[in-house]
């Protein structure tokens, strides 16, 4: 490790934090070096995001005190850090979708000449900041249209292009396929070779293996340590991070396989312009937990919108569930029909930011908990705290707004919602994204119990481990086909890998 | 926008000071301001007169009704510019029926909330099955219902004035039902509008925090899609808005017919502007999912308060007019606040 450890360029000291009379961070110690990459690592909730966005100048109200190279200072604006050369790439994506990637590359900065924005000019040095990260997409695209692995990757872009001498990246995996994480591997080398310190949080362990120099723990808010590398390994963490010991976060497979529940035959999704699944035909036994395979853009996210309900269009295909054909044609018929989609953007269409964790959690199954369509409130209230209980939420109350929990128990709510509705099919896709190795071994063991209550799962997961030791049978997708399936005896990454890039096919 | 709201020293910071710093909390100093400012400005004593009170709550009720609706189409992050419009159709069919027609009062009042519901659910559809902007599609249904009023009345008052084919002038009785909807009871005290008015208020807001489709409602103005992924019915659900919003139209027709005593085919031209400020000056969000009727109860009273503290003290037109759009701007700046 080459990292200069002779002078910090950021030094937090003493950082508290409340919101209303919830106190989420105490007397927080935290240093960026040069050229390191420095892991923040903790539990959802235990405050993370919370202290990069008082560095970042997002909260101005906090107790303690910032310095850099040895100056105190005190961001009050996002562009004011960005000024400082402190750079987010945060958590939650905050491109804005109606404008094109050069806008969005240059918002708060635009290149201009009095006043007037120099077209040309922005153009050019887009496509060079687009180059340098490796990225193939057109200035003038707009972001809502491009896939959200894509998105990630602009606004890592953008955060580089600034010159920082910090950047801060918070979870900057989570919506990123194999191939786009080394690519941002890649530029975190050179970012650390040009003296730029680096802050990354997640909670992918061999992420953090890989790329830490130093890593500091919180729990609930509070300072556990911050130690080198070498000296936590990934056991250790985990017990500075959750406070016990966790020894191998999968749980015990378990053959919960049954008879056919679901059958899907021909389903072709295509919306007005494209089509992203060809007559695909898939099955799913009760009890059983299928992973699909695939690289960005192979239609595994479209399939399971599309067999959802979720396009518009319809298709030519027959859907039998427990042996009868049933007729998905919108969202609420399938919900009626008791199969759930758990989506891959929380944001953007999981949850409804500005209710409460308990409107949230009860969206989806309001027809029974009402009679006649009148509201049972404290029904609601108890229905929201056993399936929150059940999956860990950390909340201070659950009429808080969903909008303000930690982005992992966010998730944690979105999957809430889904089992008030007794689900008969789990459609997964990406089900532990930004959540904590403590809550990801819970949710194991709950896919295993649900699995045993007769649940059929499909799970679409960019995780590799977890694709491998949750999945009974993984099926491989590309361009749109179902092209490999392997029982779970024969799965293997590197057999999975090469039929998702189209390498070979096996026979069906 | 800062987090300045939810961070200020909060360990002395007492429950009535989060208060004031929630939706309501603001909402009530607005209309707290508005009461002082009455009692400041209190025109030799008009103001501690319970006629003055009751004056303003009936003339408010107009608008109310309509803001009652409107919060419903805004809180799905739409917006509703027929309700003036609508209103005129109502209070233009009422008369006819009625007066010209002498159709007995209660098929005349199923008629006139049928039409605007009808109306209103062509907006609804527009919005939510051809997925017109709000805006545009209520913009036109605010032209083609001042068309309608217009068509059916041949541009003329209708009133218990009528020329017969003849030419002769002939003056009719003036239907019970105006008089019964005008008048007042408890000794005087309370106006028939008012408790339409209250009860049109009362009824939307059980629905709207009691019922499944007003948790759809929040549902879908907060995410749209999200709710759409979760399996509410959204078009169903943003229809009856603008439906329901139809409907209070339609009986605020008729209570301004009454009022007036004739069914005026200009009637409500600019309403929808006044609505729409008392349910903003309530608190209720533009862009959708927050807000509520207690809110825009509060945004009702303190723009009827306001406007009849003005007029009893001789506020000339173009005075009321200035410090009603200088409250607006002031009380939604605070309103603002509130947002992250
Ligand atoms: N605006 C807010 N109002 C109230 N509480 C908040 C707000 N923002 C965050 N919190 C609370 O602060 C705590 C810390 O949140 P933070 O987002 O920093 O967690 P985190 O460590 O980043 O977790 P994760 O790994 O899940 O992203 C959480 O309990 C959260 O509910
Ligand atoms: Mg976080």
């Amino acid at each position: 490790m080459n990292s200069d450890l002779s002078t910090p360029v950021i030094t937090m000291k003493g950082i508290g934090k409340q919101f209303g009379k919830v106190r989420v961070l105490e007397n927080i110690e935290f240093e960026i070096f040069p050229g390191e990459v420095h892991i923040l690592a903790g539990e959802n909730g235990a405050g993370k995001s919370t202290l990069m966005k008082i560095l970042s100048g997002v909260y101005t109200s906090y107790e303690g005190t910032i310095s850099m190279a040895g100056k105190v200072i005190a961001p009050a604006t996002p562009l004011e850090a960005n000024h400082m050369g402190i750079s987010v790439i945060h958590q939650e994506l905050s491109l804005i979708p109606s404008m094109n990637v050069r806008d969005n590359l240059f918002l708060g900065r635009p290149v201009t000449s009095l006043g007037f924005i120099r077209d040309r000019e922005q153009n050019k040095k887009a496509l060079a900041v687009l180059n340098d990260v490796g990225l193939d997409v057109s200035a003038d695209a707009f972001v809502e249209d491009l896939p959200i692995s894509i998105q990630q990757l602009i606004e890592i872009a953008k955060a580089i292009s600034i010159n920082a001498k910090v950047i801060i990246m918070d979870e900057p995996s989570s919506s990123l396929n194999s191939k786009d994480v080394e690519i941002l591997f890649s530029l975190i080398e050179k970012l650390k070779e040009q003296g730029c310190g680096i802050v990354y949080i997640s909670h992918r362990m061999e992420e953090i293996e890989r790329l830490a120099n130093r890593i500091t723990v919180l729990r609930d808010g509070k300072f556990v340590g911050t130690a080198p590398a070498e000296k936590l390994p990934i056991p250790k963490l985990i017990n500075w991070m959750v406070g016990r010991e966790l020894t191998n976060i999968f749980p015990r497979y378990e053959m919960n396989r049954g008879k056919e529940k679901l059958r899907i035959e021909n389903l072709t999704v295509s919306d007005n312009e494209k089509t992203f699944v060809k007559s695909v035909n898939l099955t799913v036994k009760s009890g059983e937990i299928l992973g699909i395979a695939g690289l960005q853009g192979c239609g595994a996210s479209e399939l399971l919108l599309g067999l959802f309900g979720g396009y518009n269009k319809k298709t030519a295909e027959h859907i039998y569930l427990n042996g009868k054909e049933i007729s998905i044609k919108n969202p609420s018929d399938a919900v009626k029909s008791k199969i759930a989609l758990l989506t891959n953007d929380r944001k953007a269409t999981g949850l409804v930011l500005s209710m409460s964790i308990i409107a949230n959690i009860c969206m989806s199954g309001l027809v029974e908990l009402s009679r006649w369509g009148w509201r049972n409130i404290s029904g609601e209230i108890s229905a929201a705290e056993k399936q929150g209980d059940a999956l860990q939420i950390h909340a201070s109350s659950y009429e808080m707004e969903v909008g303000m929990l930690s982005g992992g128990n966010q998730q944690k709510a979105a999957i809430a919602k889904w089992m008030q509705i007794s689900p008969e099919v789990l459609l997964l896709d990406e089900p532990t994204r930004g959540i904590d190795v403590g809550a990801k071994h819970e949710i194991y063991q709950l896919m295993n119990e649900w699995t045993k209550q007769g649940i059929s799962i499909v799970l679409i997961t960019s995780e590799m481990p977890e694709l491998l030791a949750m999945s009974d049978r993984v099926v491989v997708m590309h361009r749109g086909s179902i092209t490999a399936e392997f029982s779970r005896e024969e799965t293997d990454a590197e057999n999975i890998l090469a039929a998702a890039m189209g390498k070979e096919t096996i026979r069906v | 926008m800062t987090d300045s709201t939810q961070t200020l020293p909060l360990k002395n910071k007492g429950a009535f000071v989060q208060f004031l710093s929630s939706s309501a909390g603001r909402a009530t100093i607005a209309f707290v301001l508005v009461i002082v400012l009455g009692l400041i400005f209190n025109a030799d004593g008009a103001f501690f007169k319970l006629g003055m009170h009751r004056d303003a709550l009936r003339q408010a009720s107009v608008f109310g009704i309509l803001a009652v609706g409107m919060t419903v189409v805004i809180i799905t992050g739409g917006i509703d510019l027929s309700v003036g419009s609508i209103l005129a159709v109502s209070a233009v069919l009422f008369s006819i029926l009625t007066i010209h027609l002498d159709w007995p009062a209660w098929i005349s009042i199923l008629a006139c909330i049928i039409v605007g519901a009808g109306l209103g659910a062509i907006s609804g559809s527009l919005i939510a099955v051809a997925k017109l902007q709000p805006f545009i599609a209520t913009l036109a249904m605010m032209t083609f219902g001042r068309g309608v009023a217009k068509y059916i009345t041949g541009g003329q008052k209708i009133s218990t004035y009528l020329t017969n084919s003849d030419g002769e002038v002939i003056i009719k009785e003036l239907p019970g039902v105006f008089k019964a909807i005008d008048s007042r009871i408890m000794g005087g005290n309370i106006a028939i509008v008012s408790i339409i008015f209250l009860f049109c208020l009362l009824v939307t807001g059980l629905f709207l925090s009691r019922h499944k489709w007003g948790r759809e409602l929040f549902s879908i103005g907060g995410n749209e899609e999200a709710a759409r992924l979760s399996g509410v019915p959204v078009k169903l659900t943003k229809f009856l808005a603008y439906t329901v919003s139809g409907i209070m139209c339609a009986v605020a027709g008729i209570a301004q017919a009454a009022q007036e005593t004739q069914g005026d085919p200009e009637a409500g031209g600019g309403y929808e502007l006044t609505a729409i400020a008392m349910v903003v000056i309530g608190g209720t969000s533009l862009a959708g999912g927050r807000g509520g009727m207690g809110l825009t109860l509060l945004g009702i009273l303190t723009i009827g308060y306001l406007e009849k503290i003005l007029s009893i003290n001789a506020v000339p037109e173009s005075g009321r007019l200035l410090i009603t759009g200088v409250i607006i701007v002031l009380a939604v700046l605070t309103q603002r606040k509130n947002r992250k």
